[in-house]
């Protein structure tokens, strides 16, 4: 596929999905689970399409949801520059890996921008957090495998080809 | 690393000034979209909801909201007077009395920012005159302040954010003190009250006006049965709020700052006709 405007719509548009589900109105209890769908999605992305997605996109889209959420802007753009930076070095080893040991990776990734996160907000105010502040960690781990079927369903129905 | 740089840079800028808000209100026409994309569907089902009803159950309520409208008809009738009254007894007192309140009446968007935050969003931005730390208000009682308002929509903290407190009375004998959130939509917090406080289980708590943010006078919380222990310096009091905070759908924005009018007698004759309201 050498129509690279056509395959940067295809990713946009996932990634716009994935920021719809980030937001969705769920039962307080079920929205500590939520996993952080954006960050998964641009980690499926740049271990796949290399080349076309990096770290501008991740760090666009990290301050597109700093405004969605309302948190100071550029911290989720800190964390997912990072993440994606780690993803893009160890792309080729990675997608080697069989799912489980992925997901092994995946749960490092997202602890990781957990963390960014929460340094930050507590540079800027220090409150006691609850502990589900971590819990998206794990279900995003858990959810690893879902989002990496349905997105490579995706690339390769619509043939989006390194 | 430049990514990290700029990313670091953006955090510091914010944190020190708020010159970023354009960057932001740019970009949320953007993340607005999302927003009124994830909100799209309740808003189908509710308007499928008031296509598909009966003629009987539209006539039983517009029978029973007639019925409320002429009772809540008749306490205004008698509000009138009272404020006439007041007004006349304030000017004994030489005292200013404000009047005139704006409301602008915003609907939610059904969207999760973050869990652990008791932040949401309206449909009334900037384009509406909407800034911060605007009062917002239910028809029960104080809903939170508006926290950030971008062009198209307004982030809302509600009074049971760990990070709100609103200053309140009580109203049975005017004690003044501040209730803090506590991070369950059904509880707010008292900390600073003694022991030895004159306040009762079920004692309404209303807004006293200090602080500038809310006017003073409209209802926050109910205070919830305690037990007092003598022993120890602050009593641990929480409270109800009035307030359907996870229920409403319609919320209203206060302009309240509207200077207060100094009292003269030609006020009398003007009288409470100064109250505006801007349906939207």
């Amino acid at each position: 596929m050498n129509n690279s405007s056509y395959g940067v719509g295809k990713i946009i548009l996932s990634l716009f999905l994935a920021m719809c589900l980030r937001v969705l109105p769920l039962p307080p209890f079920w929205a500590d689970f939520n996993p952080d769908w954006v960050l998964l999605t641009l980690i499926y992305w740049s271990l796949a399409i290399p080349e076309r997605v990096g770290i501008f996109h991740a760090w666009v889209f990290g301050v597109l949801i700093d405004v969605l959420t309302g948190r100071l802007l550029g911290q989720n753009a800190l964390a997912y520059s990072i993440v994606v930076y780690l993803c893009l070095k160890l792309h080729k080893r990675l997608r080697q890996f069989p799912l489980l040991q992925q997901e092994l990776y995946i749960f490092i990734c997202l602890l990781l921008s957990q963390l960014l996160l929460f340094l930050i907000k507590n540079l800027q105010n220090p409150e006691q957090l609850h502990s589900t502040f971590w819990l998206p960690v794990l279900t995003g781990t858990l959810c690893w495998p879902l989002v990496y079927t349905v997105l490579r369903f995706v690339r390769l129905t619509t043939r989006l080809k390194s | 690393m430049l990514a990290i740089i700029a990313s670091i840079a953006l955090l510091v800028a914010e944190q020190r000034s708020n010159q970023l808000d354009f960057l932001r209100n740019t970009l949320s026409f953007a993340t607005d979209t999302v927003n009124y994309f994830v909100d799209l569907p309740l808003v189908v089902v509710a308007r499928l909801n008031d296509a598909m009803m009966s003629y009987q159950t539209l006539k039983d309520e517009n029978h029973r909201l007639r019925e409320e409208q002429l009772i809540k008809q008749m306490q205004l009738l008698k509000f009138e007077s009272l404020e006439k009254e007041n007004i006349r007894l304030r000017a004994l007192l030489d005292n200013s009395f404000k009047l005139g309140e704006q409301v602008l009446i915003a609907e939610l968007l059904k969207v999760n920012m973050v869990p652990y935050e008791h932040i949401v969003v309206v449909n009334k931005g900037t384009r509406f005159g909407v800034h911060p730390r605007q009062p917002v208000f239910d028809a029960n009682g104080v809903v939170g302040q508006v926290f950030r308002a971008m062009p198209l929509s307004s982030e809302i903290m509600l009074i049971t954010d760990l990070n709100h407190a609103i200053p309140v009375q009580v109203n049975r004998n005017g004690l003044l003190t501040i209730a803090v959130g506590s991070g369950q939509l059904n509880q707010l917090i008292l900390p600073f009250l003694p022991s030895n406080a004159d306040i009762r289980p079920g004692d309404l708590l209303i807004t006293s006006g200090l602080g500038g943010t809310f006017p003073q006078g409209y209802p926050v919380a109910v205070v919830d049965p305690f037990t007092s222990k003598l022993n120890k310096p602050f009593a641990k009091i929480t409270a109800t709020p009035t307030a359907n905070l996870d229920r409403n759908r319609e919320l209203m924005i206060v302009w309240s700052n509207s200077i207060p009018v100094p009292f003269t007698s030609k006020m009398l004759d003007q009288g409470v006709d100064r109250k505006k309201f801007v349906h939207e």
